[in-house]
């Protein structure tokens, strides 16, 4: 045989491996609305594959790379690497040589410091296999296995196209960040047709696991898509604002001023604490302009969390957005905060916490829900942060959300106070009732009005920001709003080049 | 059929801003509670008429006590 045939035959297997799925299951994936999925690859990659591993793997049984691509290429001229699913082959299922390319691509990302992006369109686990791949050492498990050692070293990353089903929903789970494609990704344990023969329920597969419902509900979702090229989008945004792994700080980028059409900061925050705004327009007035990438914008929307640009500088943003629920602090913005702090604190992205809070959410129903628990994640999360870290006591700063959101005693590398911030164990209403209560009930009640109110005003005016925060040396400086930004990026400038200190442990055991 | 806008948390309601026969869209907003000493906007969830007030000024509620119907 000549060298030319051999090249011939290599050439038309990796052509009929790089065609992917034939026939129906290519038209029904068409008809969805989807890109395949080397068209997802083309959008996400500068200019193409630097290489691919894999492509004729089960080629012989006729599963076009068994379903599954595996690569590095270039995004922002930075490699990245890539899990692709195939949903034209089989349904993107996982069998045998699939399962060895996942494994590998993920060893190969960890070991080399490259983020791992991982494109999801599959049906999960292949159950005629299931005897050789669930039981032993080897086996589909090692998928989550991995993720979890990648963990804090590479960012790592989901892009949901279709569906991810019982074991493979622990996928985008593991990840940092997961982006789902409205109205095509779905992800659940168990799926409406099992949920219906066990425990007699009867829900579409939307409201079982869509990604409306991960998106707004159940918080496993982060990023909601319209479709497959804004996916692809996001997720090149998101990986810009990070290093390749941990031991690299994020790039900066020129800097921007605020967008030009942002209200100055002393006109956004209402003097009145007791009037709610949108912390958005804060945002927008303090970061590089078009630079806000929000995390979980539609889940516990009364913490509004994302990274952003500040002076050029990648940071985390956490903010109480007193414009739902007053700010105050649930169990599920405790957990939207916590794990957004881990992400930015294990790839080196310093946090902005802009603080508005009036506490923590009370009452039976949230105690009953596990509200401390939850606190006690994000207090956890705040305190074993070590990067770079400044509070903003915007207005309200007042108890265990005081310090849940990087409070002076959590040791953040500065506190910096507007003249609007009123910090206090607690606000000058419950303050007043539970220093004052008995006196109150001794008096007539025609008077006790107007002694409630005298009380409180000298209660307000001992915790203005000069007297609580200035005078006490609590806060490092109080800043005019129109300086805050100039302000922020000067002490970032400064405090990145503090080493963080470690604790030498096994690891911190977490409430969860 | 008609359907509700709830308490997103549990208050007194502070005010309504609404009547029974008023138009509403989403995003409107049609209540504020009290809570936290916080005024807590509540918003519509959907587009409709105002078909009934179910709770009265100074009522307290806990999340998801239905505040109006509308359709």
């Amino acid at each position: 045989m000549s060298i030319g045939k051999d090249s011939e035959e290599l050439h038309r297997r990796k052509e009929t491996a790089r065609a992917g799925g034939q026939g129906k299951s290519r038209e029904r994936h068409l008809a969805s609305g989807k890109l395949l999925v080397r068209q997802r690859l083309e959008l996400l990659f500068d200019d193409g594959f630097e290489f691919e591993d894999g492509l004729l793997a089960a080629g012989e049984s006729g599963l076009p790379a068994d379903g599954i691509i595996t690569c590095i290429g270039k995004v922002d001229g930075r490699d990245i690497a890539v899990i692709a699913n195939d949903a034209t082959v089989k349904a993107g299922t996982w069998g045998r040589q699939a399962l060895l390319k996942f494994n590998r691509m993920q060893d190969l990302a960890k070991d080399t410091g490259l983020p791992l992006l991982y494109l999801v369109d599959s049906a999960g686990a292949r159950i005629d296999e299931q005897k050789t791949l669930f039981l032993g050492r080897n086996g589909w498990g090692n998928i989550w296995y991995n993720q979890v050692q990648a963990s804090g070293v590479i960012p790592q990353v989901c892009v949901l196209f279709g569906p991810s089903p019982a074991g493979a929903a622990y996928v985008p789970a593991l990840c940092d960040l997961t982006i789902m494609v409205d109205k095509q990704a779905s992800a659940y344990l168990g799926s409406p047709r099992m949920a219906k023969m066990t425990i007699f329920e009867d829900v579409t597969e939307e409201q079982m696991g869509g990604a409306r419902l991960h998106c707004m509900v159940s918080g496993v979702g982060d990023v909601l898509v319209k479709d497959d090229a804004e996916g692809i989008a996001r997720a090149r945004e998101y990986l810009s604002f990070l290093p390749q792994n941990w031991t690299e700080k994020p790039v900066a980028v020129p800097a921007r001023a605020p967008v030009a059409t942002a209200k100055p900061i002393g006109e956004i925050v209402p003097n009145n604490q007791n009037v709610a705004y949108d912390v958005h327009e804060l945002i927008d007035a303090l970061v590089d302009e078009g630079s806000f990438f929000e995390v979980k914008a539609n889940f516990a929307k009364e913490m509004t969390t994302g990274l952003a640009r500040l002076g050029g500088l990648s940071v985390g943003i956490v903010a109480n957005n007193s414009r739902h629920k007053g700010g105050v602090l649930f169990n599920d913005s405790s957990d939207k905060a916590a794990r957004f702090i881990w992400m930015c604190n294990a790839f080196n992205v310093p946090l902005i916490f802009l603080q508005d809070i009036s506490g923590y959410m009370i009452g039976s129903s949230v105690e009953k829900a596990g509200i401390i628990r939850h606190g006690a994640k994000l207090l956890s999360a705040v305190c074993e942060a070590t990067v770079p870290r400044i509070c903003v006591l915007v207005r309200k700063a007042y108890g265990g959300g005081y310090l849940a959101m990087s409070g002076a005693p959590t040791h953040p590398d500065a506190m910096i106070a507007l003249p609007t911030a009123m910090p206090a164990l607690v606000g000058p209403e419950a303050a007043v009732n539970a220093i004052h209560y008995n006196q109150i009930m001794e008096l007539p009640e025609a008077e006790r009005s107007a002694f409630v109110a005298a009380k409180r005003d000298e209660y307000a005016a001992d915790i203005d920001v000069y007297k609580a925060a200035a005078d006490t040396f609590a806060a490092e400086d109080v800043v005019a709003p129109e300086e805050l930004r100039d302000d922020l990026v000067k002490r970032l400038r400064i405090y990145s080049r503090r080493k963080a200190a470690t604790i030498e442990r096994r690891s911190a055991v977490h409430p969860v | 059929m008609a359907s509700t806008i709830d308490a997103v948390m549990a208050g007194t309601v502070f005010k309504i801003e609404v009547k029974v026969g008023d138009t509403i869209d989403f995003g409107d907003v049609v209540a504020i509670l009290e809570s936290m000493k916080m005024e807590i906007p509540i918003e519509a969830d959907g587009a409709g008429v105002v078909q009934e007030i179910l709770v009265a000024e100074g009522a307290t509620v806990d999340t998801g006590t239905p505040i109006l119907s509308y359709k």
